[in-house]
């Protein structure tokens, strides 16, 4: 039975807590950023709406982050708990930036402390905004060190295996994979485009609900512009990591594209159903494979049936792939349009169902990230550290892991609904108009 | 020195820091719930506001570091400890979502004072200290037991063990007499002189049962560890060094004193008994299948690793001075003039 193998098991936990935890640790990534920005154009300015913005965004991202230390403490300790074999054999060769990711968090959390209890504490606007470059800084840097641990299980190097032994390891060499500069680059560009399309998301929400205050358009105006850049840079790194793919992981690329034999010109299924071996209804763009995979129309793509059966990544992962792009795609044309027609003060934007599609961007990208994570995930399997150990060999041997499914998934519950219960609440009692006229009247005759 | 003890001891130097800090915040929680309880209530609500909201990401980082770091420094503990701290480990992590989560929720947030969450949240200061220290005690041997070349956790053995009850009853103590020293320090540079006639009370309380308990232990140990027990007697003058920064605390809190002292001398008091306890403990991570030696890392690693601990030390020792000189050593801040959360 597959509900009584302690592997089986942990995958699912693994599964639950990741997915829990992706959520909290792309909004910790990238609302630092989004903050930053706001606080400096308000400074810049001189714009109060800006700094109130900055100021609003801090107070709401205080409740996630703090939701994320604990599932992220979670995750941490659950690969020691779930995975021993995995972490006593990688333990040996990549402990080095997991031990870095620690320090990283560190120092954000220090400076995050400061930063939020230190409001209007200095004269100069200016040394407050200076705490949230170490906030930003050492978010980013942790996202950096998992994703590299992440690398290094998708393209293990820094090693040599003699009789089941770890000879040679060289610590830097497995910290820089191959894999390395299109995961950074693809986790913190999405990162900020997700922050951003949440916040904007927010914003119309607002709108919405009647408020027609200048500081929801400023805000709108300023995440979509701000989602606009991360969505292109994040399609600029999809296309560069589909040639990592190509080059390191073909299988995961062909199990992705449905691309069953080796051949030229490869062309590109989009969407579709799977039918036995045969795609059904599916869109195909001539040659579009091979330019992903190679930059050459003609050029020769790696299929599955290179590769013997045990080690295939399960097929369904095409459809994971296909929601991520989907979103992506989508969400920069959508931004394009809104920040041209902003631009051309074109009319169109301000209607309702306009904004209701705007409220549909932030959402659409945590699927997106979710996806993203399944997809990378799920099209590694059946390994845990590609070519050298199995899920299965990882696994604990608990007979308890099944429990603790039903303990964390209580606790998730728990911390998804109290969040947002909590976050809508903070904002309902103490809306941004109250606030503005607060300042307003406490500030007296020093407005310009 | 070899790579290992530097390995074990910055380890175990966080791990000590842990306990400190840790205990505080476990400690503050179960006073600030006891106290709401008995209709005292907010006599403590604002100290933990104003010290331990700020900080407890921090005091949760010092966890953190020291299992990533264990793995990083032996990762054979990962086999041993992985499988067999799946229940007690999981159940921590619960555990300590709900203390974070009454911080984001309840002090951050939308300010939910709603008296379970406070009970919960106190509560989950004692179970958290008791759900972690049994592994003291599993690492002392016949707990852990291998079966086909897997670990697992004896549990009738361990819920039957005198030796893991008294840990978990000392534990308890020395959290709570921590935390009230700290307190009464706290309260009484905020000036706030109800809260630091309350912890003064609380410490003197919780002073004798921590001592008791701690001796407990060694004792526990002549029958289930002989020869830990040996290389514990073999440290006596440690122990007794310990003892007499215990009293001096003690003095100095009757004396109604330096309370800052006193702190000081609580954590000269701990910092001898745990590192003389993990001396004696030396050279074994689990009796009597791991040593700190057969379970390293390898070289290049191990040197990596404490290359990459100073250049980290660097940039922490001085963020934490920042952090604490704002919200331990300013006067105003500590006092409530002054409120700049966001």
């Amino acid at each position: 039975m597959e509900f009584q193998d302690p592997a089986f098991l942990s995958r699912i936990l693994t599964l639950m807590t990741l997915s829990f935890h992706i959520l909290y640790a792309t909004i910790g990534v990238g609302v630092p950023l989004m903050i930053m920005i706001a606080q400096w154009v308000g400074i810049k300015k001189k714009d109060d709406h800006y700094i109130l913005l900055a100021r609003r965004w801090a107070r709401g991202f205080v409740i996630t982050v703090a939701v994320g230390v604990v599932t992220g403490t979670a995750i941490g300790l659950q690969l020691s708990l779930l995975w021993p074999n995995f972490m006593q054999l990688a333990g040996n060769v990549i402990a080095l930036p997991l031990f870095m990711e620690v320090f990283a968090f560190f120092f954000e959390a220090i400076f995050l402390g400061i930063y939020l209890y230190t409001w209007d504490r200095f004269e100069d606007q200016r040394k407050h905004f200076l705490l949230l470059i170490p906030v930003a800084l050492g978010a980013a840097a942790s996202s950096v060190f998992i994703t590299i641990v992440n690398a290094f299980m998708n393209q293990p190097q820094g090693f040599e295996i003699l009789n089941g032994e770890m000879v040679n390891v060289s610590p830097l060499l497995a910290m820089f994979s191959p894999a390395v500069p299109t995961k950074v680059a693809h986790v913190m560009a999405t990162a900020f485009m997700t922050s951003a399309f949440v916040l904007a998301s927010i914003a119309a929400l607002r709108m919405l609900g009647g408020s027609n205050h200048i500081y929801h358009k400023k805000a709108l105006f300023l995440t979509m512009k701000l989602g606009l850049v991360f969505a292109i840079a994040t399609a600029l790194i999809g296309d560069f990591s589909g040639k990592y793919l190509a080059e390191y992981q073909p299988e995961k690329l062909a199990a992705a594209e449905w691309h069953f034999e080796t051949e030229e010109d490869a062309g590109l299924v989009m969407f579709g159903v799977l039918d036995g071996e045969e795609v059904k209804y599916a869109i195909r763009i001539p040659y579009a494979l091979s330019i992903l995979a190679h930059s050459d129309p003609f050029a020769e793509v790696t299929g599955l049936n290179e590769f013997a059966e045990d080690v295939r990544p399960p097929l369904w992962i095409h459809y994971l792939f296909d929601t991520m792009v989907t979103i992506g795609m989508w969400l920069a044309f959508f931004s394009f349009v809104y920040v041209v027609a902003a631009f051309r003060n074109w009319s169109f934007i301000r209607t309702r169902w306009f904004r209701w599609l705007t409220v549909a961007g932030g959402p659409l990208a945590l699927i997106a990230i979710e996806a993203g994570w399944w997809f990378t995930e799920v099209g590694r399997q059946p390994w845990i550290l590609r070519n050298h150990m199995k899920v299965g060999e990882a696994a604990t041997t608990s007979g308890q892991v099944g429990l603790m499914i039903i303990l964390f998934a209580g606790l998730f519950v728990i911390l998804g609904i109290g969040t947002v219960v909590v976050l809508t609440r903070m904002y309902k009692r103490n809306p941004v108009e109250k606030e503005l006229a607060l300042r307003e009247n406490s500030k007296g005759g020093e407005e310009e | 020195m070899t790579l290992e003890i530097i390995g074990i001891s910055v380890l175990w130097l966080f791990l000590f820091l842990y306990v400190i800090v840790a205990s505080i915040d476990f400690g503050a929680g179960f006073f600030n719930a006891y106290s709401s309880f008995v209709g005292k209530q907010h006599i403590l609500t604002g100290i933990i506001q104003r010290y331990l909201s700020p900080v407890w990401e921090v005091t949760n980082v010092f966890f953190v570091f020291f299992f990533v770091g264990i793995i990083g420094f032996f990762p054979q503990t990962a086999f041993y400890y992985g499988t067999t701290l799946l229940v007690p480990a999981s159940l921590a992590l619960i555990l300590l979502a709900i203390r974070g989560s009454y911080y984001a929720f309840a002090t951050y947030g939308a300010k939910i004072n709603h008296r379970g969450y406070i009970y919960m949240y106190g509560l989950s200061g004692l179970l958290l200290p008791a759900s972690l220290s049994p592994v003291l005690a599993m690492s002392e041997g016949g707990f852990i037991q291998m079966d086909n070349g897997q670990p697992y956790l004896d549990y009738w053995a361990l819920f039957t063990s005198p030796l893991m009850w008294s840990i978990v009853v000392l534990s308890l103590t020395a959290v709570l007499y921590i935390s009230a020293v700290f307190l009464t320090w706290y309260s009484s540079k905020a000036g706030d002189i109800k809260a630091n006639e309350l912890m003064r009370k609380y410490a003197l309380i919780w002073a004798g049962p921590a001592i008791v308990t701690a001796t407990g232990i060694i004792y526990e140990l002549r029958s289930h560890n002989p020869e830990h027990y040996a290389r514990i007697l073999d440290m006596w003058w440690v122990f007794a060094v310990s003892f007499l920064l215990f009293a001096g605390t003690v003095y100095l809190i009757w004396k109604k004193r330096h309370y800052g002292w006193a702190f000081i001398l609580l954590m000269g008091q701990f910092f001898t008994a745990f590192f003389a306890y993990g001396a004696s403990h030396y050279p074994y991570l689990l009796y009597p299948y791991l040593t700190i030696y057969d379970s390293f890392t390898n070289e290049a690693m191990a040197i990596a690793l404490i290359i990459a601990f100073i250049a980290g030390l660097c940039l922490l020792l001085p963020s934490l001075y920042l952090l604490f000189r704002l919200f331990l050593f300013d006067k105003d801040y500590i006092e409530g003039k002054s409120d700049y959360h966001a």
